[in-house]
């Protein structure tokens, strides 16, 4: 049995919040993939909610492009709220 | 035994109990001998469900029978012949495909048993096969999905679940065979008579044959006798694995 294509794993672990990479397995299609998420990642009630992506349709950036990708927001302090008071019982910012 | 008041109740949950526990023992054996990684985790998976409703069933067993045997004296100290499982789930598993062809044909029972026993007169019962419907139908899934694959895969692939369907339909009539502790439970509205799932698992198991373009073993040969202790030779090997260490170690745990 071929080990199939490269699945990259997202799990949400409650409402609310949003779906976060955990990890990657072998799947020769998109639904053994969820299965077998199913069954490597969310073994102790890890999630609430699945997504599967074959790790080919990702694009990701390059680490040469590292420099002009993200040094220039090294020096825009402005963008950064922290010259707001936040208000009382406001959580998660 | 089974002629002692809740003989036939101490008799159906050894039934249910062992044909969980020798599943799952069983499917523990693909640990780390899986093909992929992922079937590693999944079988193994399935196999702890098994074991989960095997240790229910088996300690209300111990307790129905009001000997003072537990879970692991049923699990542990019982000789091959004092078994009441289904022969089809002792059966080796020669490859992938013999693994996938037992649980497709052993969930397509549980998972309609499980989900009328969850009705039962009997509350214990109704409790643990509530829990257990939910699985079986994910190993229900698991099986299906996995037959579709090799069946309506390469010709190799094919060829072998074809294989592995042969050799284990023969098997499969023993678990809806009827006899008086099956007609008692269902009598009492405690258990399931499993002459009544039949039609419906052959249903079940004929589409998903169908959609893994794979024909439905023809065969006149059923062998049986597991309800009653009759096994074939692999359960003996089977128990000598998951007995040796509790039986060199009375109580032992980890």
């Amino acid at each position: 049995m071929a080990a199939g294509e490269l699945w990259e794993v997202f799990v949400r672990p409650r409402r609310g919040l949003a779906h976060t990479h955990v990890g990657s397995l072998h799947a020769p299609d998109a639904e053994m993939a969820l299965r077998n998420a199913r069954d490597v990642y969310t073994r102790r009630q890890e999630g609430v909610s699945i997504w599967v992506i074959p790790a080919g349709a990702i694009t990701a950036s390059s680490p040469d492009e590292k420099d002009a990708f993200f040094d220039p927001a090294a020096d825009k302090v402005y963008r950064h709220p922290t010259f707001y008071d936040v208000p009382e019982g406001a959580g998660h910012l | 035994m089974t002629g002692s008041p809740g003989g036939e109740l101490f008799a159906y949950l050894l039934r249910l109990g062992d044909d969980a526990l020798i599943t799952a023992q069983r499917l523990g054996e693909w640990s780390a001998r899986a093909p992929e990684m992922e079937q590693d985790i999944a079988l193994s998976n399935i196999a702890l469900d098994q074991l989960g409703a095997a240790r229910l069933f088996l300690t209300y067993a111990g307790e129905v029978e009001g000997a003072g045997r537990d879970e692991d004296a049923l699990a542990y100290l019982r000789q091959d012949f004092e078994f009441r499982n289904a022969q089809l789930v002792e059966l080796s598993d020669t490859d992938f495909g013999t693994a996938i062809a037992k649980l497709l044909c052993l969930a397509a029972f549980q998972h309609p048993l499980y989900e009328a026993l969850s009705s039962s007169a009997d509350q214990r019962i109704a409790g643990i096969a509530a829990k257990a419907v939910k699985e079986s139908a994910y190993h229900l899934d698991h099986a299906t999905l996995w037959t579709v694959r090799l069946g309506d895969g390469t010709a190799e692939s094919h060829r072998r679940m074809a294989d592995a369907l042969d050799e284990v339909w023969p098997y499969t009539f023993e678990l809806f065979e009827s006899d008086r502790v099956a007609r008692h439970v269902a009598a009492a509205r405690i258990g399931v008579d499993p002459s009544s799932l039949r039609d419906g698992w052959l249903d079940t198991v004929t589409g998903v044959l169908r959609q893994a373009t794979l024909d439905l073993p023809v065969t006149e040969w059923r062998p049986t006798g597991g309800r009653a202790g009759r096994h074939t030779e692999a359960l003996g090997y089977l128990l000598a694995e998951m007995q040796v260490l509790h039986r060199a170690h009375p109580g032992a745990t980890w």
